[in-house]
């Protein structure tokens, strides 16, 4: 079967035998986007995080043919030309990622928790962000966070006064 | 100038190389081997394999190899080492900046394919990277720069004297010359002999804690991970493999699965089947077809697995003695127990790699720690020369030891083969976990006495281990008969305190049904457990404090004071209390890895059952600091893993079969179990850079349990601690 969905604002049309099959292949190897990643393909470990109509999802668990026709944003897509995202920035300033497998579903995980909470108390971010990062940044993450929260009020400050 | 001309590799007449120092793991140890086999001077190596950096051995050790320059006025730097996120990449760029005088952003680092003819002689591992290659990259950098001015002298017209560099330009009077220029055209490397390295005062870039040179890359999702990797035409690739310890694959029924969608091929061979298809997706599906039988000779269990690895069973070795062995029925001899499960690496990417084999030549790209063994593997196994199989090393997403053996290469190698096109074959996470190189489970009595001072007299460490470094297949078998024992399993084995009338560590050490190997830290995080928490056992039945108590088991050498330093750093930064206030307390404990001392308190609090690390002040010798950040990163990451293994993980056989399969049911530390604050204080003890990524796991253990003791006066002795 065919699948369309908008990605990252562009179109694309994946064709899969098996429309329960994960999205999060549809991604990689239909479109081609390697930035999402499989850490376990059960939801359990949040490396396949993305923006499914704003909500973060975990894609591996996500049968592609409900992407039908949805707005879908990847880590490639969560920068806009070229300008880093405020959770991209913040977790550039406190220098975040050691091996970096994990962090683009934590990054996809967090812009999303900050969409629905600008500013997240530890308690929040303990319940919210729920990740596995064996390197253990959370430490780093934690901090990154806070300072992306930072960055999003006075962005969405400057802008609502422009 | 292109890189076939810069990095010529077979006009070059004379290559300015690197002198390779024999040592432990190199052939000095092999040639000792016939005649050091008396126990005596065994642990005399046993204790200079607890220090010694193993110097860097490998292949293409000439200068015009490693550093690749650019038109462009760029150097790539190719490299022995991988990246898994230790931060070694940025630690070598610094290096080679300050010897090259080129700036960090003019520089690339990447892994070195075999076929570039530089192969590490051993892995990725031991924390080594940034110690073993400090030298050797800072006498290529020095020797790369001297000939790049002399090639520059010729082309400007000018002494060589007269040159100076930075940026990658060289200068003479008002005539300047980039890098690229002056080596236009250069197709021989006559390089210099080796000039006089810098005094350590005048690196510009090496010690300052500048960011890791691959952030950006990481932030933005780039496909930089084996994991990413693709080929034209690739086909994807799941394997069917033994899932119960030690059982044979009797018959299979694939016909089923022949039939599903997207399905290519299905191979099937003595103790594996692979499934082919167009996509992973379309693989799985298929795979889940197959109907498998399987020949189970023996049912393990969680219980025969505990009565099989003790201490008093498998091969005994004396690891460390200095005076008489205590009697452990004797007058005021204390004694306990401990233990740890079997963990499993669990690194966010999983094993895999993409192959390509046709016209007698194979390239095989993945995540590894070990490029030159898993060349090797994949030519034996396709009875190809080593020099047709080029292995393309990536990024790795998380190496902790789990790929310092990458030989499912070999699978994706012989599908490869059969079906004439690139395959791509990773594990599931079950594969992943049921089929780990697991961190041994260990089992340890500790004993001590006491004097009449309120001394401790005598301390003894027994204990039992799985595999770590025997069997491992970057060690070679003679190194386990020449050394009697398990180097891997007796990290942290012995006794770090000097001042002691008697100590004594006895390791006992059997193979196990299933696969263990090196697991960050390797023996380290169990036998500091054990010991450490001991000892505070010891302080508390004396009525002294802990930290004094250790102080005054230290002796007086280099050794000892760097040990005695990290210890009083890390109880007055911590402001160390004795005692609980309320369901808080302090722990402490400290540890001695590969000649890097490292003293932690941490602050605990107990609420119903649940262990919680509030705060961890961690005081750590890592020698030179090239980038004090990354060792920062490092401590936290060792710190979280520690906590994460001391407090959540631990795999269990269950009919035969090893459990968990998944993340979350493999209970590990996440963000709501890691401490919100990390205070870091790095001490330089020496003018070199020492091994991070692992020294700082030992002291967490114990000094958790340490703590928890004071909370509820419990005193937690196997790991993972629980309160219920
Ligand atoms: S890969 Fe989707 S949650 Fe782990
Ligand atoms: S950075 Fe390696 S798993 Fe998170």
């Amino acid at each position: 079967m065919k699948v369309s969905f908008n990605i990252n604002g562009e179109q694309k049309t994946v064709e899969v035998s098996d429309g329960n099959s994960p999205l999060l292949w549809a991604i990689r190897d239909g479109v081609g986007l390697k930035g999402t990643k499989f850490g376990c393909g059960k939801a359990a470990c949040g490396a396949c995080t993305i923006h499914v109509d704003g909500n973060a999802v975990r894609s591996c668990s996500f049968p592609v043919r409900m992407a039908e026709g949805k707005e879908i944003t990847t880590i490639e897509g969560l920068s806009n030309d070229g300008v880093l995202h405020p959770v991209q920035q913040a977790w550039m300033d406190e220098v975040v990622p050691q091996c970096g497998y994990c962090q683009p579903g934590f990054m996809m995980a967090t812009a999303a928790m900050l969409d629905k909470i600008p500013n997240p108390t530890d308690e929040d971010i303990d319940n919210n962000i729920i990740n596995v990062c064996r390197c253990g940044t959370y430490y780093r993450m934690r901090k990154a966070i806070h300072r992306a929260a930072e960055l999003n009020t006075k962005k969405n400050n400057s802008e609502s006064t422009q | 100038m292109t890189d076939q001309n810069s990095k010529n590799k077979p006009k070059s007449k004379s290559r300015r190389s690197f002198l390779i120092k024999g040592g432990i793991g190199t052939l000095g140890l092999m040639a000792l081997g016939t005649y050091v086999f008396r126990n005596p001077m065994r642990r005399k190596m046993y204790e200079m394999t607890e220090t010694l950096v193993v110097p860097y051995s490998g292949t293409g050790t000439q200068a015009n190899l490693w550093i690749e320059f650019t038109k462009d006025n760029t150097v790539v730097l190719h490299s022995p080492k991988v990246e898994m996120g230790q931060g070694t990449f940025t630690g070598l760029a610094q290096i080679l900046a300050d010897e090259l005088d080129v700036n960090i952003n003019q520089i690339t680092v990447k892994a070195a394919e075999t076929a570039t003819g530089i192969v590490d002689g051993m892995s990725t591992g031991g924390s080594l990277s940034i110690a073993q290659l400090w030298q050797p990259l800072r006498e290529m950098a020095a020797t790369m720069r001297e000939f790049v001015k002399s090639e520059g002298a010729k082309k400007m017209g000018v002494d060589v004297s007269s040159i100076t560099t930075a940026n990658g330009i060289l200068t003479s009077g008002t005539q300047t010359l980039e890098y690229a220029g002056a080596l236009e055209g250069v197709t021989e490397f006559n390089l210099p002999s080796t000039p006089e390295l810098r005094p350590l005062k005048e690196y510009k870039s090496v010690g300052k804690p500048i960011k890791r040179i691959d952030l950006r890359p990481k932030i933005v999702g780039d496909p930089i991970f084996g994991m990413d990797a693709e080929m034209p035409n690739m086909l994807h690739a799941a394997v069917i493999r033994p899932e119960h310890i030690g059982s044979k694959l009797k018959h299979a029924d694939i016909s089923e699965a022949e039939k599903m969608p997207g399905v290519v091929r299905i191979l099937e061979y003595d103790d594996w089947i692979g499934v082919i298809a167009n996509s992973f997706a379309e693989a799985l599906a298929a795979k889940n077809k197959i109907k498998t039988d399987w020949d189970i000779p023996k049912v393990w269990s969680e219980e025969t697995l505990r009565d099989y690895l003790r201490v008093g069973q498998g091969d005994k070795m004396i690891t460390q003695k200095s005076g008489a062995p205590l009697d452990p029925d004797g007058d005021g001899v204390v004694s306990m127990e401990f233990s740890s499960p079997i963990g499993a690496h669990a690194q966010l990417e999983p094993n895999g790699a993409v192959a390509h084999v046709t016209d007698g030549k194979a390239t095989v790209i993945l995540s590894t720690q070990v490029i030159g063994a898993t060349q090797k593997q994949v030519a034996e196994a396709l009875g190809f020369d080593m020099e047709n199989v080029n292995i393309v090393g990536t990024y790795l997403g998380g190496g902790f030891g789990r790929r310092l053996n990458t030989s499912h290469a070999v699978k994706a190698a012989i599908m490869s083969r059969e079906i004439g096109q690139p395959v791509k074959y990773f594990f599931t996470r079950k594969e992943e976990f049921q089929n780990d190189t697991f961190r041994p489970p260990t089992h340890h009595f500790m004993r001590g006495k006491m004097n009449d001072n309120g001394q401790l007299s005598a301390l003894e460490h027994h204990y039992a281990s799985g595999d770590v470094a025997i069997n491992a297949l970057i060690m070679p078998s003679v190194m386990t008969s020449v050394l009697g024992t398990d180097v891997g399993a007796m990290r942290g084995g012995n006794i770090m305190y000097a001042n002691l009338e008697r100590r004594r560590a006895v390791q006992w050490h059997k193979t196990l049904p299933f696969a263990t190997s090196f697991w960050r830290s390797l023996g380290l995080l169990a036998n500091t457990f054990a010991i450490e928490s001991f000892i505070d056992e010891m302080a508390l039945n004396a009525g002294r404090n802990p930290v004094d108590f250790r102080l005054s088991m230290l002796g007086t050498d280099e050794h000892q004071s760097r040990i005695r330093k990290v210890i009083e750093v890390a109880a007055e930064k911590a402001g160390y209390k004795e005692g609980a206030s309320g369901n808080r307390a302090m722990g402490f404990a400290a540890s001695i890895d590969a000649g890097a001392p490292c003293a932690q308190v941490v602050e605990v609090s107990v609420e119903g059952d649940t262990i919680k690390v509030e705060k961890v002040i961690c005081a750590f010798d890592c020698g030179l600091a090239v980038n004090p950040d990354q060792v920062r990163a490092q401590c936290e990451g060792s710190i979280i893993m520690g906590i994460s293994a001391v407090l959540h993980e631990k795999m269990t056989i269950k009919e035969g079969r090893l459990y968990p399969i998944n993340y979350g049911a493999y209970d590990m530390a996440l963000m709501k179990n890691s401490p919100r604050v990390i205070d870091i204080h790095l001490i330089q003890g020496v003018d070199h850079p020492l091994p991070v990524g692992e020294p700082p796991l030992g002291p967490i253990g114990a000094a958790i349990g340490n703590a928890v003791r004071r909370i509820t006066g419990k005193r937690l002795t196997d790991l993972p601690m629980k309160l219920d």
